[in-house]
């Protein structure tokens, strides 16, 4: 028998694949063994063989991947967290699935949503709410929690989520792991089951930001089938960690104070301490027009869904509910039984904020709103390298605790909705425990500056000396 | 009593034939089998994404250009929410307040802009399928979902039925000339709607409109709108007011039904498609696009008038038919300076076009009519013989000069020619010949053929005229005063 | 903010049948969100462009290459009511 590869990390398992040390099969074979341990409803499916040809030769050479169950797989469930999507099986892939495979990243495990990404706590999952594996009681974060809980349980090496509104970021943060949602349009989205067009960006879940880097690198560059997709200019490869020394942080007054519980706010100021100690200068800024993000995000990502989700009428895939009154009563039905309240609520809003008469007094003026946030940032990165905030004003809450208050879930999106309307990049690596609960710090740069984020992450997360082993399975 | 008068407006959809589907890499092939020409995109399968056309832009531009439109730099997408059974992503990806082009005109009639959108896929009812059910259930087949389409919209600068059908046949036929559409209008490629109105003569204001769907022939146009402009005249002139609403043209009975309840008032919820980035358009696709402009039928038929002298309808008739203008310059270009240019355009638009209305531009090369022209022109054959040539070459190809002398048709000289032709037809007709002798041939009123005979060369018609008259004098007389008259 | 009429009406376009019970819920938590939301109404946006994209600002645009189509059988092979060559869908008319 040999020893536990799944102890490794994913770059170290991938560097021994390649030079030979270790064996790609035998590696998949036994994440696909610890896959099954998954008992925080993490995984949507799991992959009941070790697949023929895993690429070994390619630069992630044959560390298999859990990806997001709203990624289209083909021949593989693509729910999107939804009834209306129950069982379905795509005829084509996602085409970073399919990249990240040719790079050598088989697809091991499907992970478990709020359905349509809509959520911060993946309690509006159709297929049951996902647990975090630090506290059983408590949520994961949304809404790419199955993907972040699975990460830190090592039930998967490392894992695709998808980032809308802190999607990433957050469930990162609440689980003790790293997320990237990276620059908007550096990643192609054809074959995301898509929330909100302009804002949705896939991104890495893994154990380290080394992890983070290595995956990114295999996810970039302009897809003809998506023309919001651009190459990046200055991609990613390895990324050493940075030296600190001179490295400017702002600090958004906006988001770094006011909202944000006590202990998370400790373990930021003692992170920003810690940069300092390593030769960064840390200061205030402002982004002024921050603290009306999540109107704007709530008018826009509501409405892009609303149209988003128009396909899903029980035709041509998924759910069918027919009362047998024609074609406009088959779609109600469908519809009003095939999307949970959530989606429901935000397709309704986001119908509203687009119906005649209020186009521009919503979605218009959101749209006015996202141009003065990205000039916020704009005038910001004139003055510092990075921008740094907690990347969620809490630690995981308890299952169930807010689920009746939809507009409270919301305002806790609000240290990472800002970002996400400027389509810049923004990572959330581990920053220690509060009340023994993860914490997350969030790293902003300008457009495309994954490798500056990247290396400053890094250098922090290597001070910081994040340990996440309590949340091994 | 009030005179009214008709303001019309047409909305047309024109059919890209680009290689690809607007914004998928599908073919748009028609008549195969249903949902066989689809993709994750023009399905609207979750995740799948459109990427625009580049080809289906450049039509638009083309068609912009030559209604005199200015193009934007910059153009938008924008998705119509609507629920259907033919939409398969719940929107139709169309332009909206940043068109393509803008604010042309064709023959004084305004275009308000030119724009790209989707098709939507196809709804097949059941109960005309012929399935025993009825009509509990309807089959989608979305094939056509996503074929490019460019709208065409006028401002409501017509005023009648007539006139609104002539000018749809100068688009029909200026799109036909840019090769951008095959505009077909039964099989679909080419679609119009009216928007109509009618208001007392000398007001200025626009009344109520009602918008006329499924005209689809030139002639349902003309029907359709000439009923509605009656309806809602003898609406007015009853006091009555209309309703703005969208009625449904019935070919078949004439009849117009409204088609929507107006309970369902339209919110289409328009919004920037967030899948596309602004459509960018650059100096160089204008120009590309201008290059590829042919000199548009409207410009054809002037220069033809103005050039040779010819009158409208034969100007138009070159000028509106491309291949049939091409074929005529072709042999002009061959014939030269010294060749009629009122006869080779006859040739082209009657004898040629009368016996292949199809393609009738591509039915003969213009060096073969130049060839027959020539034989024509120089007196070498007569019309008819020409005609007989020309029948041949259609038929079976071949050169006239070879026809002409296998046949035997080129003109007799006369003289002893023409008496060395009699003498064996009347070697090998004695009988006959005894008659004409005998005088007969007089009160077969052949009196002219005689001494036309004896004043001009004589065709071989004439030859072949009086041998069978000499068979069959009686059935003959009139075919020998034909041949005569034509000579 | 919103009223029960708009909320019917609203529904009736996303095509969601709401079951009577929720109408009142769904009014009031539309409200909230609407009346949180409705603070960008107090910013001055005069002659501020709005934002579609934040990154790119003009798509590349396809070459007019057909690419192959998927094939009958994994078109049809997720509806929910086939005939074997199309979508059956219910007749659009209403019911029978
Ligand atoms: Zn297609």
């Amino acid at each position: 028998m040999s020893s536990d590869l799944t102890t490794l990390s994913a770059s170290a398992a991938s560097a021994k694949v390649k030079s030979g040390e270790v064996d790609a099969h035998e590696l998949f074979e036994q994440w696909r063994e610890r896959s099954r341990l998954d008992d925080l409803n993490a995984l949507s499916w799991s992959a009941d063989s070790v697949p023929a040809e895993i690429h070994t030769g390619g630069p992630l050479g044959g560390v298999p991947l859990g990806v997001k169950d709203l990624f289209c797989t083909e021949g593989v469930p693509s729910q999107s967290g939804s009834k209306i999507l129950e069982g379905y099986l795509p005829p084509y892939s996602a085409t970073v699935v399919d990249a990240l495979a040719a790079a050598g990243a088989p697809l091991l495990a499907k992970t478990h949503q709020d359905e349509f990404a809509m959520g911060s706590s993946n309690e509006n999952c159709a297929f049951g709410a996902v647990i975090n594996p630090w506290d059983r009681g408590r949520v994961p974060g949304g809404s790419s929690g199955g993907s972040a809980a699975a990460v830190a349980a090592g039930l998967v090496p490392w894992a695709l989520g998808t980032d809308t509104g802190g999607s990433i970021r957050q469930p990162a943060a609440l689980c003790g792991v790293v997320g990237l949602k990276p620059t908007y349009g550096s990643v192609s989205r054809y074959g995301m089951i898509a929330f909100a067009s302009s804002l949705d960006q896939a991104g890495p879940i893994t154990n380290s930001v080394a992890d983070a880097a290595l995956l990114y690198s295999q996810m970039t560059g302009r897809d003809v089938h998506d023309s919001t997709s651009v190459d990046h200019p200055d991609p990613v490869s390895e990324v050493p960690a940075a030296d600190l020394t001179g490295v400017r942080i702002g600090v958004p007054t906006e988001l770094s104070g006011e909202g944000i519980e006590s202990g998370v706010l400790d373990a930021f100021n003692a992170s920003l301490e810690l940069a300092k100690s390593l030769g960064a200068t840390v200061e205030p800024c402002h982004l002024p027009h921050a603290p009306h993000a999540l109107s704007a995000y709530y008018l826009i990502a509501p409405a892009e869904c609303s149209s988003n989700l128009a396909r899903f009428d029980g035709v041509r895939y998924g759910l069918r509910v027919d009362p047998g009154e024609g074609l406009d009563a088959m779609y109600g039905a469908t519809r009003s039984q095939g999307f949970g309240p959530e989606v429901r609520r935000r397709i309704m809003l986001g119908t509203y904020a687009l119906s005649s008469g209020y186009y521009d007094a919503y979605y218009g003026r959101a749209q006015r709103v996202r141009t003065l946030i990205s000039q916020d940032f704009d005038t910001a990165f004139e003055s510092f390298d990075v921008i740094a905030t907690p990347t969620s004003p809490c630690v995981a809450f308890e299952l169930g605790s807010k689920t009746d208050d939809p507009l409270s879930m919301y305002l806790s999106d609000f240290c990472t909705v800002p970002m996400s309307l400027a389509g810049i990049p923004a990572i959330s690596i581990p920053n220690g425990l509060s009340e023994g609960l993860p914490v997350g710090l969030q790293l902003v740069g300008p457009a495309f500056s994954e490798n500056r984020i990247l290396g400053i992450a890094a250098s922090l997360e290597a001070a910081i000396g994040f340990d996440g082993s309590a949340a091994r399975l | 009593m009030t005179e009214f008068e008709a303001v019309i407006g047409l909305e047309i959809h024109v059919q890209l034939a680009t290689q690809t589907k607007m914004f998928c890499g599908c073919k748009p092939v028609f008549g195969e089998d249903p949902n066989t020409r689809t993709c994750p995109t023009c399905l609207g399968l979750p995740g799948a994404l459109p990427v625009i056309n580049e080809a289906a832009v450049d039509f638009g531009m083309r068609l912009g250009l030559a209604l005199g439109c200015s193009l934007a730099e910059r153009s938008i997408f924008h998705r119509k929410n609507y629920f259907y059974a033919d939409s398969p992503k719940g929107y139709q990806i169309s332009q909206y307040d940043e068109p393509l082009c803008s604010e042309g005109e064709l023959a004084g009639v305004r275009i308000n802009r030119v724009h790209l959108e989707d098709d939507a896929a196809k709804l097949v009812h059941t109960s005309e399928t012929g399935r025993i059910h009825g009509a509990e259930s309807s089959v989608v087949d979305f094939n056509r979902a996503g074929t490019p389409l460019a709208e065409i919209v006028t401002e409501p600068d017509l005023r009648s039925a007539a006139q609104a059908r002539e000018w749809l046949q100068l688009l029909r036929t200026t799109v036909k000339a840019l090769n951008i559409s095959d505009v077909n209008m039964e099989e679909g490629s080419l679609r119009c709607d009216a928007n109509i109105s009618v208001r007392p003569v000398g007001q200025k204001e626009l009344a109520t409109k009602t918008e006329l769907k499924n005209m689809n022939s030139f002639r349902f146009v003309e029907k359709g709108i000439e009923a509605e402009i009656e309806r809602q005249r003898i609406l007015l002139e009853s006091g009555g007011t209309v309703v703005q609403e969208t009625l449904h043209f019935d070919p078949r009975t004439g009849s117009l039904t409204a088609l929507r309840s107006k309970e369902e008032a339209h919110d289409y919820r328009y919004f920037p498609d967030p899948d596309l980035l602004p459509v960018s358009v650059d100096s160089e696709m204008v120009e590309r696009a201008r290059a590829a402009l042919p000199e548009l039928p409207a410009a054809r038929a002037v220069r033809y008038a103005e050039t040779y002298g010819f009158e409208q309808e034969l100007s138009e008739r070159l000028g509106f038919e491309a291949d049939l203008g091409d074929l005529f310059e072709a042999v002009l270009e061959i014939r030269g300076k010294a060749s009629d240019p009122r006869l080779a355009a006859t040739w082209v638009s009657g004898e040629v076009f009368s016996r292949v209305e199809q393609d009738a531009g591509s039915a003969i090369e213009a060096s073969t009519l130049a060839e027959l022209l020539e034989l024509l022109e120089g007196e070498r054959i007569t019309t008819a013989a020409a005609r007989q040539v020309l029948d041949r070459v259609l038929a079976e190809g071949g050169s006239p000069a070879d026809i002409v002398a296998s046949e035997g048709l080129e003109k007799v000289g006369g003289g002893d020619a023409l008496a060395a032709a009699v003498e064996i037809a009347i070697a090998a007709h004695p009988e006959a010949a005894a008659k004409v002798t005998a005088g007969e041939h007089k009160a077969l009123g052949s009196r002219r053929w005689w001494r036309g005979a004896q004043r001009n060369p004589c065709s071989p018609w004439r030859r072949v005229g009086f041998i069978t008259w000499l068979n069959n004098p009686q059935r003959q007389r009139f075919h020998s005063q034909r041949r005569w008259s034509l000579c | 903010m919103i009223d029960r009429s708009e909320v019917l009406h609203i529904a009736r376009l996303a095509r969601l049948s709401l079951e009577e019970t929720e109408i009142e819920a769904i009014t009031a938590e539309l409200s909230s969100i609407l009346d949180h939301v409705d603070q960008i109404s107090s910013l001055d946006l005069e002659g501020v462009e709005p934002t579609a994209h934040s990154v790119a600002q003009s798509g590349a645009l396809r070459p007019d290459v057909p690419v192959e189509s998927l094939g009958k059988d994994a078109v049809l092979s997720q509806a929910p009511a086939t005939d074997g060559s199309g979508f059956e869908v219910p007749s659009p008319g209403g019911g029978s």
